[in-house]
């Protein structure tokens, strides 16, 4: 039973991960480990902030 | 250390860069364990060996065996087995001679980390999210419409065409792209080919940009014209979408998986819906638009939501559209294995050999090769394969997996498509796929006309048309063109035999409309703006307020003249009197390969700078087919003295008509139509002579700095190179989706190391 939960787990994530769900943790990863001194984005702002970006800076999606 | 750049050769330059931190394991495999591990044992050979002959067996059922029909399953052994020889053994000499990575150097990922746009990603996480970028629904209308010649010529040229040209495309563009720090197509062309083949190939991708979006949403508006289920549940998707939008904005930001599903939820509740509603009276009268009022839908839909926030409508119905996307292919290819339905369409169709088929014009050379564009060599892949995916990789030889892998799976795609499309009946697909012009538009004269055909094997009857109409919940299915419907029923025709059975095909047939629907809404949207950003970015060298991406004004006007040029192709295509999608179909075949010309021949050229003299025929063989299969296309469209192919040809066809003062010729039945004729063909005529010249000023100019690279080998002098500075990697991870055991090891010693030694201190100097 675990083994299955674990499964669906693993595949819940990875599906999460293809659209970037997980963008937020690996900001704070990023941020930690690079020894950033400036203030973290709380996730609200950061989410605000990715989606803003995405306005000047678009990405094509093929046909 | 920038001066002595020039003068050292690159090897002795990288080998100083890149010494690795004593502290860290390597961050590169041993090539000495590499090789172990990659020798030849009687089990490797044997699989390999089983692979090949399964791939045979099944190439020679649908290519040599005539028998009355053949089962849709040696389809996917065909293609599967041949991918993956491509794959294990052409793209091993890709890398080996051309793309040459390098682990022990950085990735932009790296050493450009930023947390945001720069961060590195699994590659598994990330061939998934390249995949999903690069696959839209080209690949599912192209070989749909192809199959008017039979299904051989179609699968021929999408398995082997993926293999030596479109994974190769996908492949270069993202290595020589991660090497430049994610640098677009069109930045590399000018540093690589000059300011006149850069220019050149920054209008041509701009008016390319122009035409697919155009033909994407024609597509939309054939599916959805008529049919009050089809256009209720695809206009729920935005109210879905907004809602999506303010749950992440202001609810709960950042829970995507979790609106992902509420969404999903919803849009199968609009399929459902869609059924009741166009059941009743007034929503069958509400909803049912003819085409024209659609198409102006879609223009008024495309500038506001280009103009709208990325959050409030983009962003969320990329996260369904990713979605759908991945669950429909997985389902699909599932019930093709299980289904396995028996194919009667013949290898090659009565059309193979002509050049006046009625779904498109044309001989099988060159016009099936632009057909099927997406899913065997799509010129749009360079865009993305140089747009996000680059500043994401973690490892250099990682982007094998990714490049050609992905496109591999694309082609993939392709052939469940096509498979989908065939294995309904074949007066079904004649009376779906031809012109209005033609069938008459009603079920007994549409029978009567494919009838009249004189196709082996077919006779369809008024009944079974109305039927299936009935069936899949429309009104009617005669000549519903653009390749989505006919795939929808394809689709419906195989899920129903899996789950449901006929009750349930009217659903399948809608779910596949709406998947559809969704993939190119979100093209569009996102072409609409990277376009208005190309433009915005041009006029700025002229007047450079235009250049501020925030400056209001100049993004809106910017927009509204990216929007005019494609809704007046989108109005032209809907509107025209010889059917829209077989004249115009073709139009956007060339261009994506024309685009796909352009980015293999930057492709030369970078690959010749760097002194890959010897197998530059990797690039300049699929370079090479592009470039004729698209100047021979394009000259054809040009300068054909047959009407139903060349466009000046018809234009004077109907000129002369209308000067002897005819009131109705050919298919159009009014003056008026006739004018419409004249002047689409006028547009379409000279659209596709500026294609062809800007393609043909980027491939010489792409040959002569090829050349040049040549000269300046022989006598000594060094290659001007425009990679990013190579600096050390301290990360590593595996290149294949399974590691090999020598990875294994490695990553193991990477897990062993302490936290705090695994810090990355990159990005920030």
């Amino acid at each position: 039973m675990n083994g299955v939960k674990a499964g669906f787990r693993g595949f819940a994530q990875y599906l999460g991960a293809l659209v970037g769900a997980d963008a937020y943790r690996k900001y704070l990863e990023h941020h930690v480990a690079s020894g950033h001194d400036g203030p973290i984005l709380s996730e609200r702002d950061f989410w605000r902030d990715r989606t803003d970006r995405q306005d000047n800076n678009p990405q094509g999606r093929c046909c | 250390m920038g001066k002595t750049y020039k003068e050292e050769s690159p090897n002795t330059l990288s080998e100083d860069l890149l010494e690795a931190d004593p502290a860290l394991p390597a961050t590169a495999v041993n090539e000495a364990r590499e090789a172990e591990d990659a020798k030849w044992t009687p089990a490797k050979i044997g699989l390999w060996v089983a692979i090949a002959l399964l791939g045979g067996v099944a190439w020679f059922m649908l290519a040599i065996v005539r028998g009355e029909t053949v089962n849709a399953i040696w389809f996917v052994f065909a293609s599967v087995c041949t991918y993956l020889i491509g794959y294990r053994f052409y793209s091993k000499v890709i890398e080996r001679y051309i793309t040459k990575p390098d682990d022990r150097r950085a990735t932009p990922a790296e050493y450009k980390a930023d947390g945001k746009d720069y961060v590195r990603t699994d590659r598994n996480v990330l061939f998934g999210h390249h995949f999903a970028a690069i696959a839209g629904a080209g690949p599912l209308v192209g070989p749909v419409i192809a199959a008017q010649m039979g299904y051989l010529p179609g699968t021929i040229w999408i398995i082997i065409g993926v293999v030596l040209a479109g994974a190769v495309q996908d492949y270069l563009v993202l290595f020589f792209s991660m090497r430049r720090g994610g640098r677009s197509l069109g930045q590399m062309a000018r540093e690589e080919l000059g300011v006149i083949g850069g220019t050149a190939a920054l209008v041509a991708t701009l008016l390319i940009m122009v035409i697919i979006v155009a033909i994407l949403a024609l597509v939309v508006v054939n599916a959805l014209g008529e049919s009050p289920w089809g256009v209720f549940s695809v206009g729920m998707t935005i109210p879905i979408a907004l809602f999506m939008g303010v749950y992440l904005r202001f609810i709960r930001p950042g829970k995507v998986l979790e609106v992902s599903i509420i969404g999903f939820v919803l849009l199968m509740a609009a399929i459902i819906g869609g059924g009741a509603v166009a059941g009743t009276e007034w929503g069958a009268a509400f909803f049912h638009l003819d085409k024209v009022t659609i198409a102006w839908g879609l223009i008024v839909y495309g500038f506001i939501a280009a103009i709208l926030p990325v959050w409030l409508l983009l962003a969320p119905r990329d996260y369904l559209s990713t979605f759908m996307k991945i669950g429909v292919i997985v389902m699909l290819a599932l019930a093709i294995i299980v289904v396995r339905p028996e194919i009667t369409v013949p290898a090659f169709s009565e059309f193979a050999s002509r050049d006046n088929g009625p779904v498109f014009s044309g001989a099988l050379f060159p016009f099936l090769f632009v057909t099927i564009a997406c899913g065997a060599l799509s010129g749009f892949h360079a865009l993305i394969a140089s747009g996000t995916t680059p500043k994401l990789i973690e490892k250099e030889r990682q982007t094998r997996l990714i490049g050609y892998g992905g496109m591999l799976m694309e082609s993939f795609v392709a052939i469940m498509a096509l498979v989908a499309a065939i294995s309904i009946d074949r007066g079904l697909y004649f009376a779906m796929n031809s012109p209005a012009a033609l069938t008459g538009g009603t079920v007994e004269t549409a029978a009567t006309w494919v009838n009249s055909l004189g196709l082996s094997g077919v006779n369809l009857t008024p009944d079974f048309l109305t039927q299936t109409a009935a069936n899949v919940g429309e009104e009617s299915i005669v000549s519903r063109t653009g390749g989505a419907p006919t795939l929808a029923v394809g689709l419906a025709h195989i899920m129903q035999q899996f789950i449901g059975g006929t009750s349930m095909m009217a659903f399948w047939y809608h779910f596949a409309i709406m998947f559809e629907a969704l993939f190119i809404l979100t093209a569009v949207d996102a072409g609409t703006r990277v376009a208005r950003f190309m433009l915005q970015d041009s006029i700025g060298n002229f007047v450079p307020k235009f250049k501020e991406a925030s400056w209001r004004p100049g993004a809106w006007l910017c927009t509204a003249v990216m929007v005019g040029a494609w809704g007046a192709v989108l109005l032209m295509g809907v509107t025209d009197p010889l059917g829209g999608i077989n004249t115009l179909f073709p139009l956007f075949g060339i261009a994506n390969q024309l685009l796909a010309a352009i980015a293999l021949a930057v492709c030369m050229a970078i690959a010749a700078k760097r002194g890959s003299f010897k197998y530059i025929w990797i690039v300049a063989a699929p370079l090479a087919f592009a470039a004729v299969v698209t100047i021979t296309a394009s000259f054809h469209k040009i300068f054909s003295p047959v009407p139903a192919v060349g466009y000046f040809a018809n234009n004077a066809a109907f000129s002369k008509a209308l000067e002897d003062g005819k009131t109705s010729f050919g298919t159009a039945k009014t003056v008026t139509a006739m004018e419409a004729v004249v002047r689409n063909t006028t547009v379409q005529g000279w659209l596709s002579v500026i294609f062809v010249t800007l393609s043909i000023v980027v491939i010489v100019t792409a040959v002569l700095a090829t050349v040049k690279a040549f000269r300046n080998a022989a006598s000594g002098t060094r290659n001007k190179d425009h990679e990013d500075q190579a600096s050390a990697s301290r990360v590593y991870a595996p290149a294949g989706l399974i590691p090999t055991p020598s990875e294994r090891a490695l990553m193991a010693e990477w897990n062993n190391l302490p936290a705090d030694k695994r810090l990355e201190k990159s990005g920030h100097h």
